[in-house]
């Protein structure tokens, strides 16, 4: 498929009409991969493979307004999501990006092969759904669908929401119920989920990776570093305002957030940030009929669209909300 | 001479220090390694061969209360924050971490030297362990560490199921005094032999570092290529803050209500607001800010301090970094002479 875009892109790139193209580059390692920004001479040095994880659409937000010319980007279904969103919320000229959406089967996270006891990895190659590792300890194996990114378990489809072209195939790859883990947590007490999150939330190093990789928190100056808004931190007092940092994020980007997944990808303390906007997202599915942010583009989200079907702010005590 | 102690009868030792001496160990919590103090209930991680965050937060605390003032009418009371009085011991740490700390000692213990930072490395007892198995993404053999025989107060080896000892200070000979004598130190040297072997293999393990100098500063500076280097940077701070040498901090009041606590908190060159000056950033864009941090470490640093790198190669911004950019990248690219 690799090779397949790189010669479309030289076709497109050949003429002059767009700036570039915005793709993945091959980093240091077998397995790093780096958004970059490619013209005609650079096409040799992008990739595109199971380890292109990274969402590029809020890469649109700079690149795309700072050139006059078009600019070409590769979106993988998922990804789709996101430029919609972002293109509803003027942070993206739609007319300015040429998308080509890119087939996509599920992306591999290195993390999940190192969290499954495989060291020293230094190459790895697919046969199916068999990753065959090389490393500094011999040859090692593991199977594919057990090393996705979480998010592709969480797989919304394969279709490409604003593609202007598609090359290569995709498969969905969702696992089963995506409300599954949102579900366990709500099956806990208060104290327990309280437990869970204190656990988690604790380990945060406020390296603010969740947010600036969020294609919902396109802010040009976050409140939170803006020295004049009085809330500016870099670092928290205790682990209550490292909840509060992320459950007011959370909350910002109600009805917004498309389940990207990538607050949880970046994430290098490993905390499952998703299941706060998931949660989140069950609520407004619940509350307002179901509803997918980024489906399209000028579509309006359930909590600024008001209609007199809307549930009265009520319904928090008839669904047993602070219990 | 070195000790040795049964790997299973560890606990019983961290009981025993803990008596007196703070533990601090990699522990696991919510599925993560980082440096934490030991308790019973403690999942201790000695397998776990980088910890997320670095050891360096033994010494220089993410975040520290350095002065508390309080105001009663026109009269301004100060509180400085005490200095750490009780002992402690990190253990588990690996030679890369070990040498960070020597790299913080040259900033924070040069003059003016850094109570609060002082009075931690003066009660701290530093025990090593060698590493076992290093990954893809160590190259601490650039810099002169050996991780088949680390620094430290004592460094620690786990073969089979002994773990041996040697002290190498004063401290380290108080902290291994009651351990038994070691009947047969063969086994470490295998374990040695082994290791530097696989050290031989590490992919980074044996950069060109060549025109990375106070020599070359303004042909590192001006390379043009930075701005394609940083052109994926997200701006967040993940690899300054797992990073064991990264020693920049902010300092900020907090008004509790009732007094201000001034508290200072890691800071990093990642962060649009670092070093914000009341004209503004002299570092207007991501590429000055990601230029920053690799001048400081391969460039800065070494100039002023006899050609000591800024890194100690524990490769945690190669694993965590979320676009995969990182220290490699930047030696690879601007390194090796491209110039001369």
């Amino acid at each position: 498929m690799q090779e397949m875009i790189i010669n479309r892109l030289r076709e497109l790139l050949a003429d002059g009409e767009y700036a570039g193209v915005i793709g993945w580059a091959q980093g240091e390692t077998p397995f790093d991969r780096t958004p970059n920004l490619f013209n005609a001479e650079g096409l040799d040095q992008l990739r595109y493979d199971s380890f292109c994880g990274s969402n590029l659409s809020k890469y649109l937000v700079q690149q795309a307004s700072k050139t006059e010319k078009k600019i070409i980007a590769l979106l993988k279904p998922c990804d789709c999501y996101s430029f919609n969103q972002l293109c509803t919320e003027h942070r993206i000229d739609r007319n300015k990006v040429y998308v080509i959406g890119v087939g996509c089967k599920g992306k591999i996270d290195v993390e999940k092969i190192r969290k499954a006891g495989i060291k020293g990895i230094t190459g790895i190659t697919e046969d199916g759904d068999l990753l065959k590792i090389e490393t500094m300890y011999g040859e090692k194996e593991i199977s594919r669908k057990d090393v996705l990114l979480e998010k592709c378990l969480a797989c919304k489809g394969k279709e490409h929401k604003c593609a202007d072209e598609v090359l290569g195939e995709s498969e969905e790859t969702c696992s089963g119920d995506k409300y599954a883990a949102v579900r366990r947590l709500e099956a806990m007490t208060a104290e327990e989920r309280f437990e869970f999150w204190r656990g988690e939330l604790s380990k945060c190093i406020r390296c603010n990776a969740c947010r600036n990789v969020c294609p919902a928190c396109s802010c040009i100056k976050c409140v939170f570093d803006n020295p004049n808004s009085g809330v500016q931190n870099k670092a928290a007092a205790d682990d209550f305002e490292e909840s509060l940092f992320h459950i007011i994020r959370a909350y910002h980007v109600a009805g917004r957030c498309t389940d990207c997944g990538e607050c949880s990808r970046v994430c290098p303390q490993g905390i499952p940030l998703h299941l706060l906007n998931r949660r989140i997202i069950q609520d407004v599915n619940e509350l307002y009929g179901d509803y997918q942010a980024g489906e399209s583009i000028g579509q309006r989200h359930p909590l600024t669209d008001f209609t007199l079907e809307d549930e009265e702010p009520s319904v928090i005590d008839t669904r047993g909300g602070g219990k | 001479m070195m000790k040795q102690l049964p790997l299973d009868r560890l606990p019983e030792l961290f009981r025993k220090i803990s008596e007196k001496k703070t533990v601090i160990a990699p522990i696991q919590s919510a599925g993560q390694v980082n440096f934490g103090v030991w308790t019973e209930d403690s999942i201790l991680r000695l397998d776990a061969l980088k910890t997320v965050k670095s050891a360096k937060g033994a010494f220089f605390p993410q975040v520290e209360d350095i002065v508390r003032f309080r105001m009663e009418g026109k009269k301004i009371d100060i509180h400085p924050a005490d200095v750490l009085t009780e002992e402690f011991v990190i253990f588990g740490v690996r030679g890369c971490d070990a040498r960070s700390f020597e790299l913080l000692d040259r900033v924070f213990l040069s003059d003016p030297v850094d109570p609060f930072y002082a009075a931690r490395r003066q009660h701290g007892t530093v025990v090593t362990l060698a590493c076992n198995e290093p990954e893809e993404t160590c190259f601490c053999t650039n810099f002169g560490i050996d991780a088949a025989d680390p620094a430290g107060d004592v460094t620690c080896w786990i073969a089979g199921d002994v773990i041996y000892f040697r002290a190498n200070t004063e401290k380290g000979i108080a902290f291994t005094a009651d351990l038994e004598s070691a009947e047969n130190e063969s086994p470490v040297e295998e374990l040695k032999k082994n290791i530097t072997e696989i050290l031989k293999k590490l992919p980074f393990g044996a950069l060109n570092l060549t025109g990375f100098d106070g020599d070359h500063l303004m042909e590192r500076f001006n390379d043009p290529r930075w701005s394609e280097l940083a052109r994926g940077c997200l701006g967040c701070g993940t690899c300054t803050f797992v990073c064991p040498t990264c020693q920049c901090y902010d300092v900020r009041d907090f008004d509790t209500g009732s007094d201000i606590q001034r508290y200072r908190c890691w800071d990093s060159c990642m962060f649009s607001d670092f070093t914000l000056m009341a004209h503004g950033t002299n570092r207007p864009t991501q590429t000055e800010r990601f230029r920053q941090r690799f001048m400081h470490k391969l460039v800065y640093f070494p100039s002023n301090n006899e050609g000591l790198y800024s890194c100690v190669g524990c490769g945690r911004c190669l694993e965590k970094c979320p676009q995969s950019i990182h220290i490699i990248n930047v030696i690879k690219a601007l390194g090796v002479n491209k110039d001369a």
